[in-house]
């Protein structure tokens, strides 16, 4: 049993309305003044949570009845901007830990972070996953589950159709998701690849100027 | 068959297909800075591992350096802290670091062009989304999260998808007064800053053909803002010249050889894209963004959009954006009065957009307003070096300008340089996310340099063009 198999997810959602937020709204910038990423759950959407909590609104990150949270759901082009990995970090270590998100779409390098933490991003038609929101919103007790098999996202007496990129998916059901590992074993072929690269072997421009420390 | 730059190098670079599918990609350079890094130095430590390939990673400081005084110890202990760990990684790993000591730290992706580093035909990686900079010479370059920085400290080599190629040719000749920045502000109104999402942008046309590496750098930059993860022009003679002689560039005995893989990897006519924009250089003004994200830009003259105008789905992010900035839909924003000016970052804090600032500003006795705070922060000590020999430096000084030392600054105002409260800024940055440049209430234009200098000197937006007498009836290039 590999534990870093991924393919389903279960528990309460927390809703997050709204298209085009950027990691900084998802960590802001002041909060990467760190060199662990331990501690950033406190933070996420931190100047939001603040500015609704001044207009008398709650955030859905301060809002008791999505505490239990495992599951988020989110509007178009989440995680747009900064390639910061704080912010699927600090999503990750918030609350209870949220271990999925779900979305309209998702911004390439926010996707390939999360990805690369073993949290699937998996998009779903805008009408589906508008309706899931708002019946989360109404019922945010109702536990979701989340299959990465059957590429479904059900609860409530529903159930909506998921879409992936078929090389995440596949790594998060193998529990290959972790990279490092699998890129070492092709070492051979790293090498083979270098040496057919003009600029590593013939004009070896940064050998040139740091001689003496490559071998 | 004829193939594009992009699968030329993807394919030079593919060590092999995984079994998830993806590829694996060697890396010909990663850049490292002192924010996405120290998490991947310990992950290797925690699992025994050391840096495969030290000496194709380099490393710089830019993101938490203050740009008031670089003496140590910074006087904000946990960037320090950062430092230090980064001088840790560095000395324990033999990695290349241009420390604010050595005279050539910067913004990386100021320092990397600027050393000769980045190279047509390479792969190139950061963590930092505006990796997408080193894409103006004809590499693939892109932004990656810390564990995909693990993933190259460890290996040299990330595990990728292939993405689709659209073509953006701009033809025709800008207006006087029209620069880079306004090229790819409008792009991404045009396309979305979703838009770009699976893509890489290869931009191409008369305007790219005529435009200098440095233009070329700040289109390239925000291709991100698009939601494209790299951008590219293919190299000529224009990013040879460039590279000629610099530190880390082919040396003269193998330059014939190194030109020759240049040209190997450019497109080659007949390749296929999955689409192809095309824009006339023509049509494009001096652009202002008046929301929240880059893609929320007008013409400097042009009235704010109506909310009803956009797609349903849109509207949300448009309302959202008015009620953060305080405008209204139909306003212009010429004469909104702004606070503080800022012009740097590693999309316009070159020595050319510092020149044609100066070009600008010197000797017609213009002053930056009282009200407003204005910073000119280079994006390299490098940068630093060249304005000051030229007296650039004392002339915007002379004119009210506030010149700093090289760093990101109040781009993202991990440093010192921050917006207090509401304060507006006109800014030669590449985002206007709520919050973004320090104060969680701040708001941001964004503009070009010389937009953003008239708006200093103006003390509210105005049309560059008009301030500083520029001949609109000449076209510029």
């Amino acid at each position: 049993m590999n534990e870093a198999r991924r393919s389903e997810i279960t528990g309460p959602a927390i809703p997050v309305r709204g298209n085009d937020i950027d990691t900084d709204r998802i960590i802001p910038a002041r909060y990467l003044k760190c060199v662990v990423f331990e501690g950033l759950g406190g933070h996420v959407f931190a100047d939001d949570r603040a500015q609704l909590r001044e207009r008398g609104q709650t955030h859905p990150f301060d809002d008791p009845r999505f505490a239990a949270a495992r599951i988020l759901l989110v509007g178009k082009n989440f995680g747009c901007g900064s390639s910061r990995e704080h912010a699927p970090q600090a999503i990750m270590r918030w609350g209870r830990g949220i271990h999925a998100i779900v979305g309209e779409s998702f911004a390439e390098i926010f996707a390939g972070n999360c990805l690369a933490l073993g949290i699937p991003c998996p998009t779903a038609g805008a009408d589906d996953l508008s309706s899931m929101t708002a019946m989360i919103e109404r019922q945010p007790a109702t536990e979701l589950r989340l299959d990465l098999e059957s590429m479904t996202l059900s609860g409530g007496g529903r159930s909506i159709d998921l879409v992936m990129p078929p090389g995440p998916r596949s790594q998060l059901l193998a529990g290959t998701w972790d990279s490092t590992a699998e890129l070492l074993a092709g070492r051979e072929a790293i090498a083979a690849t270098a040496a057919r690269l003009p600029y590593v072997h013939d004009w070896r421009t940064v050998s040139r100027v740091d001689a003496g420390r490559v071998p | 068959m004829a193939q594009t730059l992009y699968d030329k190098v993807f394919d030079r670079h593919t060590v092999r297909r995984l079994p998830s599918g993806q590829y694996q990609l060697f890396m010909g350079l990663h850049l490292i800075h002192e924010v996405t890094s120290p998490q991947a130095f310990e992950m290797l430590r925690d699992r025994g591992l050391t840096v495969l390939h030290p000496e194709r990673t380099f490393a710089t400081v830019d993101h938490i350096i203050p740009t008031h005084s670089k003496a140590r110890p910074l006087a904000d202990p946990l960037a320090e802290q950062m430092l230090v760990a980064l001088e840790r990684n560095v000395t324990e790993s033999g990695i290349r670091f241009f420390a604010p000591t050595g005279g050539e730290q910067g913004i990386v992706h100021v320092i990397g062009p600027e050393q000769g580093l980045t190279q047509p035909g390479m792969t190139i990686c950061c963590g930092d989304s505006h990796t997408s900079t080193h894409g103006a010479f004809g590499a693939i370059a892109f932004g990656i999260g810390t564990s995909q920085v693990r993933d190259v400290l460890a290996t040299q080599c990330l595990a990728m998808d292939k993405q689709k190629v659209r073509r953006i040719e701009v033809n025709g000749r800008l207006r006087a007064g029209v620069y880079a920045k306004d090229v790819i502000l409008y792009v991404i109104g045009r396309l979305g800053v979703n838009g770009g999402v699976g893509y890489a942008y290869e931009y191409a046309g008369e305007v790219f053909d005529r435009f200098s590496m440095e233009e070329r750098m700040t289109v390239c930059n925000m291709s991100i803002e698009g939601g494209a993860r790299c951008g590219y022009v293919n190299p000529d003679r224009t990013a040879y010249d460039y590279l000629r002689g610099r530190p880390f560039a082919p040396p003269a005995e193998a330059w014939d050889r190194a030109v020759v893989y240049w040209e190997s990897m450019r497109s080659d006519a007949g390749a296929e894209y999955a689409d192809v924009v095309r824009v006339r250089g023509e049509d494009i003004e001096p652009m202002v963004t008046w929301g929240i994200t880059p893609g929320q830009s007008t013409a400097v003259g042009g009235a704010l959009p109506d909310p009803g105008a956009f797609p349903a789905d849109e509207r949300g992010v448009i309302e959202e954006a008015y009620q953060y900035m305080g405008f209204r839909p139909g306003q212009q924003l010429v004469g909104a009065k702004i606070d503080v000016a800022f012009i740097g970052s590693c999309t316009n804090g070159r020595l050319s957009d510092i020149e044609e600032v100066v070009r600008h500003v010197r000797g017609r006795g213009f002053k930056v307003a009282p009200h407003v705070k204005a910073l000119v922060v280079p994006g390299s000590q490098s940068v630093q070096r060249d304005m000051a020999t030229r007296g650039w430096d004392q002339i915007l000084r002379e004119a009210g300008f506030d010149v700093r030392e090289a760093g990101c600054s109040m781009c993202l105002a991990m440093n010192p340089d921050k917006l207090e409260g509401r304060q507006l800024c006109a800014s030669s940055s590449n985002r206007n996310f709520k919050g973004r440049q320090g104060s969680p209430t701040g708001r941001t234009l964004l503009m070009s340099p010389t937009m953003v200098a008239a708006a200093a000197i103006a003390g509210e937006v105005t049309d560059a063009r008009t301030l500083f007498d520029i001949d609109t009836k000449g076209a510029a290039r």
